[in-house]
């Protein structure tokens, strides 16, 4: 019973000038799975998120979402990119809006909602974060765990089918970091198809149904996260894992 | 911000008087100099009918300067903030016209555009209308479309500025939650963009203000124009010039403070 793939990536490049930052990249991704991508600095993970909401459009090659394949249509996009949500390293909360209004903004603006529902939704979602009681608070005066909660809440809020994190827990000090994990562990378990460039090596072992290690815009190995940490068998791989592990 | 404006530093310089030492190197000499300024013209103007008579007569034409700083600068946000999304558009065509516009109007002295924008543009289009006859138009009306095409380029600058100071993650989490160009602009970009700009907005119309006794030349009766009037009617030069200088001099400096004012609220509200 093969389930359709919910995102499909057909042999994906990426080119910033000379900069080849994707390089034949193709990637399957089952409704309610959970990816872990791993990887050195530059090696193209966040520039692959990217290309998934066309936040970046690619050189050549193919993205497929719920099977529809992206084009430079901008309003297939916008339609797009309601079904995905994403969350990133630097939180970007909008700084002029309160928590509350950061999840109702697009909610009303992009959903249709009436404020009423909209708040209703935003509500429940700063409960199930954890952080019920910052609805009226700026983004400046919220901790960097608080500020991640609230751009998952936000994105949780238009009812995505996937939701594509890229190392939201990097900014953070190491005392918020569990807080994040932690909803976004819950969130695995919900059944959320989930794409998350991190280097929590924990969180990759306990929610990942898939790892994927990448370098030089390519995917060089993939596989459970077990076998992989187990016993890679590529040597960028092993050398990357060792020098990850020691932290 | 470049352009001809310099009421930053009188704005600067009045705080420093209350918030730093008294050293008097520090001391804002000038800003004494104003005050003594002020001192000596209501002096004169007490003592001297001639003065009072002078400022009585062009009074007439304050309500003309202001109405017509009004109506231009309201016009001029229009303009500016379009242009201002223009200089950053996509778009080739509306990039590139955006620019011209802005090139343009900075590339010709504000005199020689109002002449230009008020004498041949405005009849010309007005010619081109069907319907409209030049004859129509009003030179108050020509004054105000020609300041406000001035400045809205001028505007247009400070807009751009204050779109492009916002960092980029904020136009891509409103486009990830799958708003169009236009609705994050308008509910997530311009309102941070704006509240960065303000205070240069607000010393942009002062500058306008000023600007506006150029609109004289069009024989609009501002109060330029009518202190124009006056000296040469009555040959009382010194009267006449004086008492338009202070009217300006005044006009400014309570529009700085309110501008200052506005500000401070700002902040003071701002709540990050
Ligand atoms: N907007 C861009 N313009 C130019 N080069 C870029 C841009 N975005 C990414 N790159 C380059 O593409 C490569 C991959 O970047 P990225 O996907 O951010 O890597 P990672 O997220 O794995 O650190 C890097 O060499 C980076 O410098
Ligand atoms: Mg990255």
């Amino acid at each position: 019973m093969a389930a359709k793939p919910i995102i499909e990536v057909k042999n994906l490049h990426k080119h910033f000038g000379e900069v080849r930052a994707l390089n034949g990249v193709s990637l399957s991704v089952d409704p309610g799975k959970v990816v872990v991508i791993v990887g050195p600095s530059g090696s193209g993970k966040s520039t692959l998120l990217r290309c998934l909401n066309h936040l970046e459009v690619e050189s050549a090659g193919e993205v497929w979402i719920d099977g529809i394949r992206l084009t430079r249509d901008q309003k297939q996009i916008n339609e797009v990119r309601t079904e995905i949500g994403m969350v990133f390293q630097l939180f970007n909360l909008f700084p002029h809006l309160t928590a509350l209004e950061n999840i109702t903004l697009a909610q009303k603006v992009v959903r249709g909602r009436s404020e009423a529902e909209a708040e209703q939704i935003a509500r429940a979602q700063l409960a199930r974060v954890g952080i019920a009681d910052k609805a009226d608070v700026h983004p400046g005066q919220l901790s960097g765990g608080q500020q991640q909660r609230v751009a998952i809440a936000r994105a949780l809020a238009m009812n995505p089918k996937i939701m594509l994190f890229d190392e939201p827990t990097s900014a953070l000090d190491p005392e918020m970091i569990k807080e994040v994990l932690d909803v976004m562990l819950d969130l695995a378990r919900e059944g959320m198809t989930m794409v998350v460039v991190t280097h929590e090596m924990g969180f990759a072992r306990a929610a990942a149904d898939q790892l994927i290690f990448m370098d030089y815009g390519k995917i060089i190995e993939q596989g459970k996260p077990t076998e992989i940490f187990n016993n890679p068998k590529e040597d960028r791989t092993k050398l990357f894992l060792s020098q990850i592990l020691q932290h | 911000m470049d352009g001809p404006h310099g009421d930053a530093t009188m704005l600067e310089d009045l705080e420093s008087l209350d918030t730093q030492q008294r050293d008097w190197r520090q001391f804002p000499w000038w800003l004494l100099g104003i005050f003594l300024i002020a001192v000596y013209a209501i002096y004169i103007f007490l003592t001297r009918p001639s003065y009072q008579e002078a400022f009585q007569f062009i009074m007439i034409g304050l309500g003309i300067t202001i109405s017509t700083s009004l109506y231009a600068y309201l016009i001029a946000l229009v303009l500016g903030l379009l242009a201002g999304l223009g200089r950053i558009s996509n778009n080739i065509v509306i990039k590139n016209l955006a620019t011209l516009y802005v090139e343009l109007v900075r590339g010709i002295p504000i005199l020689v555009l109002i002449f230009y924008l008020a004498l041949v543009a405005v009849p010309g289009i007005a010619d081109a209308i069907p319907g409209i006859s030049n004859d129509n138009i009003s030179l108050n009306f020509r004054a105000i479309i020609a300041l406000s095409v001035t400045y809205g380029a001028f505007l247009a600058e400070i807009f751009r500025a204050g779109i492009q100071s916002i960092g980029r993650g904020q136009m891509e989490a409103a486009r990830s939650l799958g708003m169009s160009y236009g609705q994050a602009m308008r509910h997530v970009i311009l309102p941070q963009a704006i509240r960065n700009v303000l205070p240069a907005l607000g010393n942009d119309f002062v500058a306008m203000v000023k600007d506006s006794s150029l609109v004289s030349v069009l024989a609009v009766r501002d109060i330029t124009q009518v202190a124009r009037l006056y000296a040469g009617r009555t040959f009382r030069f010194a009267e006449a010039y004086t008492v338009l200088a202070v009217m300006y001099l005044a006009l400014t400096l309570i529009l700085s403070f309110l501008v200052k004012r506005l500000e401070s609220r700002l902040e003071a509200k701002g709540g990050r």
